[in-house]
């Protein structure tokens, strides 16, 4: 595989033809500068942007980020509700979406004719569905929960299905490429020794594409936790000086909390504002990580 | 069982429709009040002023603004570092630099947002290039927005250009092409509807992107001729809109959906013009 790759294979073509120095020419030179400089600038920018971060938010980066409450006073302020009400809201995003998300690309990816005008409508649908800017999907929460008479709108389950909605194009997207990995062979072998179509899809296709649906939805999910724009919408910068303890319970969100912290006046907000920001950075990668480790250790080359 | 994942599958166009729903319904009601032509045309948006007027032009060219500087610094960059990684780097080095590619794109965009206001503002722009914009800008929100939206650009296209058959590559070479020329002249026309799709969701991302400049690009709705201004962009302004405790059916709420309604409909066009791009530039082999 690694034997394929173009620059390799441009190198032994280049070498066969025995000629070096045409690779030497000023305007290739420059060329090559271009796109390391290229490089440069993104990378650049992720080393200034966590360093600058952890400079003003290292400070403050102590067990009182993670056990007090939001407070006028940055001294004494934390993050605790914002921590809490991530986690309620991510595990209900994951609970709502997870489930529909693999049944959808199941059906689409197993049993649907694709040749079929709405099936190809779905995926249309789905592929311009991944591409709606996510505060729209706040106004669908809102519109969604006005449609079914619920007036408090700060509520865990309005943010998790807000969430929810989004990533389900992205869940879906994952899992069909992860079922389409999964060699015929195996399939047929299956239904071969008798077993029907749902027993097949559901111990044998399922189970072999389970670390490239784990990877997906583990990527999707660290998008939900890092997303504040819809949760905006549902009145989550709110001041919460309680644990969220339900679904119906108000909350806010870490992204949200540093939103809030950003646009206060005083310094010591701002510093609250990078610490909670270290915090969230350094738990996007830890998930991020894990999902890298998955894929490299347990996806199968069939 | 198969009932409940066709369901599943049928919930998606279900979302479409809610979309459609939730955001039509107020913005008939906001357009009932005030004429489309008015809303489209008028060059103040004041909605919450005694005597408020509706042009969302304001909105619209701090949105242009931003997306444009976000896109010129990410199509550039980003395509410079897919060709680099599709066409220079080896196999090892390509296994590095791709993941802190990806490590970018995972950075929150509330993130962005902070570092655009207390380190891209006051320090790169006014400090180290000297160039005069105040605690907000146009201009701040839109290069970092750029950055954020380079590994959009780079991994799509990068994709793209992997996907071009080697056989092109030697062939190029064998004619006398050197690497670059293989680059320019060969692998990047053979894989232009790729790179056009990668631009495009590169445009929408921008577009859509609200935090970054609900924190560093600031909220005075005003006509931006000039990116060192301030600006409300159309994502902006919904999100600090949303702060507010506006009643439901009242027509500030309704304000808020029709900017939506304009935002859901702009995006679209500009996904629909990007299926009809690959489709005219797709080559098979």
């Amino acid at each position: 595989m690694a034997l394929h790759t173009p620059a390799v294979a441009t190198r032994q073509a280049r070498l066969a033809t025995g000629k070096r120095s045409k690779e030497r020419t000023p305007t290739s030179i420059l060329f090559l500068a271009l796109l390391w400089f290229s490089l440069f600038v993104a990378f650049a920018t992720l080393v200034a942007l966590i360093v600058t971060t952890i400079a003003q938010g290292a400070d403050r980066l102590d067990a009182r980020l993670l056990t007090e409450y939001p407070s006028s006073r940055p001294e004494e302020a934390g993050a605790r509700p914002a921590i809490l009400g991530s986690l309620w809201v991510i595990g209900t995003t994951a609970v709502l979406a997870i489930p529909l998300g693999v049944a959808a690309a199941v059906h689409l990816e197993e049993f649907a004719d694709r040749r079929h005008w709405f099936n190809r409508f779905i995926e249309l649908n789905i592929q311009n569905l991944s591409a709606i800017p996510s505060i729209i999907y706040g106004m669908l929460a809102i519109g969604t929960l006005a449609l079914i008479g619920v007036g408090n709108k700060n509520i865990v389950i309005g943010g998790a299905l807000a969430l929810a909605l989004l990533i389900l194009p992205v869940i879906i997207i994952s899992t069909r490429e992860a079922l389409r990995a999964v060699p015929r062979e195996l399939r047929h072998g299956s239904l071969a020794l008798g077993a029907t179509e749902v027993q097949t899809t559901w111990r044998i296709t399922l189970p072999s594409a389970v670390p490239g649906i784990a990877t997906g939805t583990i990527l999707a999910l660290s998008r939900a936790l890092g997303e504040a724009a819809p949760l905006l919408l549902l009145g989550a910068l709110v001041f919460i000086s309680f644990d969220p303890n339900g679904l119906l319970s108000g909350f806010t969100t870490m992204p949200i909390q540093i939103y809030g912290w950003t646009s206060a006046p005083q310094a010591g907000f701002h510093e609250l504002a990078a610490a909670t920001s270290i915090l969230l950075v350094g738990i996007l990668l830890v998930m991020n990580a894990l999902a890298i480790v998955i894929r490299n250790r347990y996806q199968r080359r069939w | 069982m198969r009932l409940l994942l066709r369901l599943a599958a049928w919930l998606s166009i279900l979302i479409t429709v809610g979309i459609v729903i939730s955001l039509l319904s107020p913005a008939l009601q906001f357009f009932a009040e005030v004429s489309v032509v008015e809303f489209l045309t008028g060059t103040r948006w004041a909605p919450q002023f005694a005597d408020p007027t509706f042009g969302v032009l304001p909105l619209v060219t701090a949105t242009a603004w931003t997306t444009a500087i976000a896109l010129a610094v990410a199509v550039p960059f980003g395509l410079g570092a897919a060709v680099y990684l599709a066409e220079y780097a080896r196999p090892r080095a390509r296994k590095i630099l791709k993941p802190i590619l990806e490590l970018l794109a995972g950075v929150p965009t509330v993130v962005f947002g902070f570092f655009a206001l207390s380190f891209v503002a006051p320090t790169v722009l006014r400090e180290w290039l000297s160039v005069e914009v105040g605690t907000f800008s146009i201009l701040a929100a839109g290069l970092v927005m750029g950055v954020m939206i380079i590994p959009t650009v780079a991994s799509l296209s990068e994709d793209a250009m992997s996907a071009v058959p080697s056989a092109l590559r030697q062939g190029s070479a064998a004619l006398g092409a050197n690497r670059m020329q293989t680059s320019l002249r060969v692998v990047f026309p053979a894989a232009l509807s790729g790179i056009v799709a990668a631009v495009v969701l590169g445009i929408s991302r921008a577009i859509g992107e609200t935090m970054i400049v609900a924190i560093a690009a600031g909220a005075r709705p005003q006509m931006v001729t000039d990116p060192t201004m301030e600006g409300a962009t159309m994502t902006g302004f919904i999100a600090r809109m949303a702060l507010g405790d506006a009643r439901v059916g009242s027509l500030e709420y309704n304000t808020l959906f029709a900017v939506g309604l304009l935002l859901f409909v702009l995006t679209l066009v500009v996904n629909a013009i990007s299926i009809q791009l690959v489709r005219r530039f797709r080559q098979e082999y």
